[in-house]
């Protein structure tokens, strides 16, 4: 799981109003080399939820002094863009969990895949 | 990258072992995917640095092909172990590394679980025949929060009309790309026939 997708995704457990952001408690990160997309990068910033980003990186301690405001005039700025690459798409949590932040149940993370299916007494 | 090329790199992409009959897991043959993939790439660019995703992916053919023409990140979602382990079977083969999977249930999320967040979806959906009635429609209605470029699909020819209304209804356009010949080989036991060829239309709706 990379941390783009990890910006996506919330917990829909019965009741829950704010599953956001999910917690991530790592037990196995990657980093592995992805091609470098300025354009991409630069297009996806206004998308994400900034603080749950760096929020995310931290945790995994991979922050990459990214400030904890989203700076402006980024799009032109190749060494901003590159961290913000490699904590989008090269870092990657590859075993561990995710727990939402309301109800504390836990999502598990195998081989790289979170599992965000509800038993059907959650749904 | 030509479309012979793209489609024998998919000839490589391994399918179900044992697919499903409750979902539905008829695999994507290499030659329909490459046809789309390459048309949505060439006619329309809403693959090469976008971020896509693919519902129901099953064993990621068609994710894989996005991969292949530089998506900047392509997302399956699957609800089936067997199905996402032979994906990531799959992209490990390819060493692709703009390629991430979730494995959720498209039919129970909420709303707008994903609202707005992609550029591109890409599908081909469980047709809702048998045991799952009106699931291709569940996984439009989601795919068309989560785009907000366009979304590509395939349905039956035969529930063309009704997918044209819906999509009135919903205010986005529908355009009909082109018209498939779908060879379903005998997957389940039911299947009397060797293959059956079924008439499915590769269907484009823009969000705009």
């Amino acid at each position: 799981m990379k941390l783009l997708t990890h910006n996506m995704l919330t917990s829909h457990v019965k009741g829950v109003t704010k599953g956001y952001p999910l917690l991530i408690k790592a037990t196995e990160v990657k980093v592995s080399e992805v091609e470098f997309n300025p354009n991409f990068v630069s297009r996806m910033i206004p998308k994400l939820e900034w603080s749950a980003l760096v929020q995310a990186a931290d945790g995994l301690g991979h922050l990459q002094d990214l400030p904890a405001e989203l700076v402006t005039d980024y799009e032109n700025n190749e060494d901003f863009l590159r961290k913000v690459h490699r904590v989008l798409l090269e870092v990657e949590v590859l075993e561990g969990c995710l727990q939402c932040p309301e109800s504390g149940r836990e999502f598990p993370i195998s081989r790289g895949v979170p599992n965000m299916l509800l038993n059907e007494d959650e749904a | 990258m030509k479309l012979k090329e793209l489609e024998s790199c998919l000839q490589q992409v391994d399918a179900f072992e044992e697919p499903k009959i409750l979902l539905e897991q008829y695999p994507t043959s290499p030659h329909i995917a490459a046809c789309m993939l390459y048309t949505i790439h060439n006619t329309f660019d809403d693959i090469e640095g976008k971020l896509v995703a693919d519902l129901g992916c099953g064993c990621g053919v068609l994710s894989i092909g996005a991969a292949m023409l530089d998506a900047g990140l392509c997302v399956g979602f699957d609800i089936d172990d067997d199905a996402l382990e032979i994906f990531k079977r799959n992209s490990e083969e390819f060493e692709l590394t703009n390629v991430d999977l979730i494995q959720c249930d498209m039919c129970s999320l909420r709303s707008h679980a994903y609202a707005k967040k992609f550029d591109t979806v890409i599908m081909n959906p469980p047709f809702g025949t048998k045991h799952n009635q009106g699931m291709d429609m569940q996984f439009l209605r989601t795919a068309l929060t989560m785009a907000t470029t366009a979304v590509y699909s395939l349905h039956k020819t035969s529930t063309r009309g009704h997918i044209q209304k819906k999509a009135s209804d919903w205010g986005v356009k529908m355009e009909v790309i082109a018209e498939l010949r779908y060879d379903l080989p005998a997957s389940y036991k039911f299947h009397k026939k060797k293959s059956v060829d079924i008439k499915v239309d590769f269907l484009r709706f823009s969000t705009t």
